[in-house]
Order: structure tokens, then C-alpha cells, then sequence
């Protein structure tokens, strides 16, 4: 498999990032780089760390080549080379961290998860109602993880915050069984993109057979919940599994913003014939400059989770054929 | 009347569904099987996830139905908590 690092590779220009994946080759993961400056969203290390763990777990060798670019330290200090244990060649001096980051993590279990949540809030230096929904996403797509992929590493996490645009930027990425398989049993999926986007509508869940239905510790609303997040910070987001990739593009600041429970009725972008990611990818941006009025989204999702429910069953009843 | 304190297992934040379920399974069945109003107090609990509200009280409603309801009291909830209890409550009745 071999994967190019990019000079610029952020959730908007994303796509030929992933299109140029070359996943012909099992046995050797080779990772290149730009040779002057790369700048990635925290996502791509995630996925390259996910990766690399998957594949050196399956025999694999990990070819990283000494990256030459000026920001090669980020990759550094983002913990990349420490978590997949190669030699990242660079001699650095350890500081005390000033940056607003959280590493690159692999949370493998609950107390994990608790414990990352706890320690990364003094990481990124905000306001405690900036950091509530930043928690409240990663405590969602971290126990999807858990829950639903199977995946032998658990879930591997990085987020950075960027001061100039005021914006976190997150990635949750695993290498388990990936979302058709997922939903597989009860809703049949008939590709990739078409299981994205059932596991984004309100009331699906992977763990009931029951359309619209409830398991006792699932209701099908986590992804929902996430993506009317980054919709109402008008921001990116991003779900990359087996082929296909949905991206909710950015909601243009003079259009009113309202949630949608169909994902395909929404702002999007999606490619179904990418290379064959085992397991799923999730990126997110979250713009701070206006805070998002958690109360109000919350009463925005209650009406949109019941209505696209009540849909969602619409649509599977059957009418009678009169003849 | 039974009452516990979900800070004392959560912490600020809950988000923990094996702790929920934990509470639920540990606390609010036998509670209610035995005929006593339970009282959720959520006092120091900043935030929720709609996960965790779900695997607490989800299956309650499911198992005895929306008149658990009248013996459940939830105590000391932020607008968030209360918000994602309403979520959780509307879409279970919704479903029984």
C-alpha cells in the first residue's frame, strides 16, 4: 500500500488525497511525502496511524521515508512516529507544550476514553463552553468504535485547534469492519455510500432490527447529532468508509440553516469508487467564533430526529395492490 | 423514595453508556420493581451525551412502559441535560 502525504490535504480538498492511495500491495506500507511543506488536517494522521498499526498487526512492513518538508516536526510532536514506533530521525529537544493539540491517541477501551477526555481539556487551552461540544463528539464517535467496528486497535484520535480561524479541527478513525458491515444484518446496504448515509438518518442503528427502532443502548442518533453540530458551525464534515466518502460541505453564511434527517437532501459531496478503506474515517471542523447555542440545536434535532423517524417507517410501509 | 447521584459515577461529564446502564440495571429496575419513586439527581454533572441519557433510562421506558415516567424525578438537570432527557423520553414513547 502506499499513501503520498500532500503539500495540502484538509477535509474541502480531501478527494485526491484519498484517490491516489495505492492499496495494490499488502504486505508493505510505503508513505512519501511532499519535500518542501506539508499541512494536513489531524485526520490524515490518524488515518495514517490506524493504518500503520492495522497493517505491521498483519505482517506488514512500514516504509516511512525520511521526510524532508520544513513542518516535519509537526508530524513529529503530533506523536505520529512514536505510535507506530519508527525512527522519525529528527532530534528534538522536549518543551514544555504551549500548542493547542491533542497527540495522536489510540483508546482502546471506556476508562481510556475517560481518561483521554479528562486529560485533553487543559490540552487545547479553551473556554469550558468551547470544549463541550468537542467532548461530546469524541465521547460519540469514540464509543461507535467500541460499539459497532470491531476493531482490534480501538479508535485512534488527534485534534488540533487553530488560532487563526478559530477553529478545532478532529479526526476518529478505526480499522475495523467498516459501516455496511455494520448495518448489514437488519438494512442491507446496497453499497458504501448508501450505508454512510443510513447510519447519518436519525433512527438507524446497527444493533436493531426494528425500523426507527431502539436497542437499550443505541438509538441511531450519535452521527445525527454530529453532523447538525458541524452544520450549524456552517462547517465541514466528513465520513470515509469502505469505498465511498460523504462530505458535508460548508453551509453558505446567508442561507438559514436547517437540519435535514435525510443526509442526501443535504449540502454534500460523495465518491463511491475510492480505494477500499477497511474500517471508517471521521473528520470534523468545528469554527468557535460563534458559539453554538447547544440548547437550541438541541431543540432543532429533537423535531428533525422524530420526523425523519416517523419517515424513515413511512417509507417501509407497504400499501395494498388493488387490482 | 430512592435517590442517587450520578456525579458520584460519572463525574462532570456523562458520557459513560456502561455506567448508565450500570445505574439502570443496579438502581432504578429494582427501585421501581419494588414500587419506589427513584430520584436522578444530577447535580455537578455539566454535560451528557444523548448516549449516555439513552442507555439510563431507554429501556426502563421501553420495559414498564412511559408510565415509569411518573416515578422517575430528575433532579438538579442544566438546560442541556434536560433537553437531551426530553430527547430521550419523546422519541421512546414515540417508539413503544
Amino acid at each position: 500500500m502506499k499513501i503520498h502525504l500532500m503539500n495540502s490535504v484538509w477535509i474541502g480538498n480531501i478527494d485526491p488525497f484519498i484517490r491516489s492511495f495505492d492499496i495494490s500491495n499488502e504486505h508493505i506500507l510505503e508513505i512519501t511525502s511532499h519535500k518542501k511543506w506539508v499541512s494536513v488536517h489531524p485526520v490524515v494522521l490518524c488515518m495514517i496511524s490506524a493504518l500503520g498499526l492495522f497493517m505491521r498487526e498483519h505482517g506488514a512492513k512500514i516504509n516511512f521515508e525520511k521526510m524532508e518538508a520544513t513542518s516535519k516536526h509537526y508530524f513529529h510532536r503530533m506523536g505520529l512516529f512514536n505510535l507506530l514506533n519508527l525512527d522519525s530521525e529528527m532530534k528534538i529537544t522536549p518543551h514544555e507544550s504551549a500548542g493547542r493539540f491533542i497527540p495522536i491517541q489510540q483508546i482502546k477501551n471506556s476508562e481510556d476514553l475517560e481518561g483521554f477526555i479528562k486529560e485533553m481539556i487543559p490540552l487545547l487551552h479553551l473556554e469550558p463552553n468551547k470544549v463541550e461540544p468537542i467532548k461530546y463528539i469524541i465521547s460519540e464517535l469514540v464509543r461507535n468504535v467500541f460499539e459497532h467496528s470491531s476493531s482490534t486497535n480501538g479508535a485512534i484520535v488527534c485534534a488540533q485547534y487553530y488560532k487563526k480561524s478559530n477553529t478545532i479541527r478532529l479526526g476518529v478513525v478505526d480499522t475495523g469492519v467498516g459501516i455496511k458491515d455494520t448495518l448489514q444484518i437488519f438494512y442491507h446496504p446496497r453499497d458504501d455510500l448508501r450505508a454512510i448515509a443510513l447510519a447519518l438518518t436519525p433512527g438507524v442503528t446497527g444493533t436493531t432490527r426494528k425500523l426507527g427502532g431502539v436497542s437499550e443502548m443505541n438509538a441511531g442518533a450519535g452521527l445525527f447529532f454530529i453532523k447538525s453540530l458541524a452544520k450549524t458551525s456552517r462547517d465541514f464534515f466528513m465520513i470515509y468508509s469502505g469505498k465511498a466518502m460523504y462530505k458535508l460541505l460548508k453551509n453558505p453564511k446567508n442561507k438559514q440553516i436547517k437540519l435535514i434527517a435525510d443526509p442526501l437532501e443535504d449540502h454534500y459531496s460523495s465518491d463511491n469508487k475510492l480505494p477500499y478503506w477497511k474500517g471508517t474515517v471521521v473528520a470534523i471542523d468545528l469554527c468557535l467564533n460563534e458559539t453554538i447555542n447547544f440548547k437550541e440545536l438541541l431543540t432543532s434535532i429533537r423535531k428533525v430526529y422524530s420526523e425523519g423517524k416517523k419517515k424513515l417507517i413511512k417509507e417501509r410501509y407497504r400499501k395494498p395492490k388493488f387490482i | 423514595m430512592r435517590e442517587i447521584k450520578i456525579f458520584n459515577t460519572t463525574g462532570s461529564f456523562a458520557e459513560n453508556k456502561d455506567k448508565a446502564r450500570e445505574i439502570r440495571i443496579n438502581f432504578i429496575i429494582p427501585s421501581l420493581e419494588k414500587k419506589e419513586k427513584v430520584i436522578l439527581d444530577f447535580e455537578g454533572v455539566d454535560s451528557a451525551t444523548q448516549s449516555f441519557i439513552h442507555a439510563l433510562i431507554s429501556d426502563v421506558i421501553k420495559q414498564k412502559g412511559a408510565g415509569a415516567l411518573n416515578n422517575i424525578f430528575f433532579k438538579n438537570c442544566n438546560e442541556i441535560i434536560r433537553k437531551l432527557i426530553e430527547i430521550v423520553t419523546v422519541y421512546m414513547q414515540d417508539s413503544v
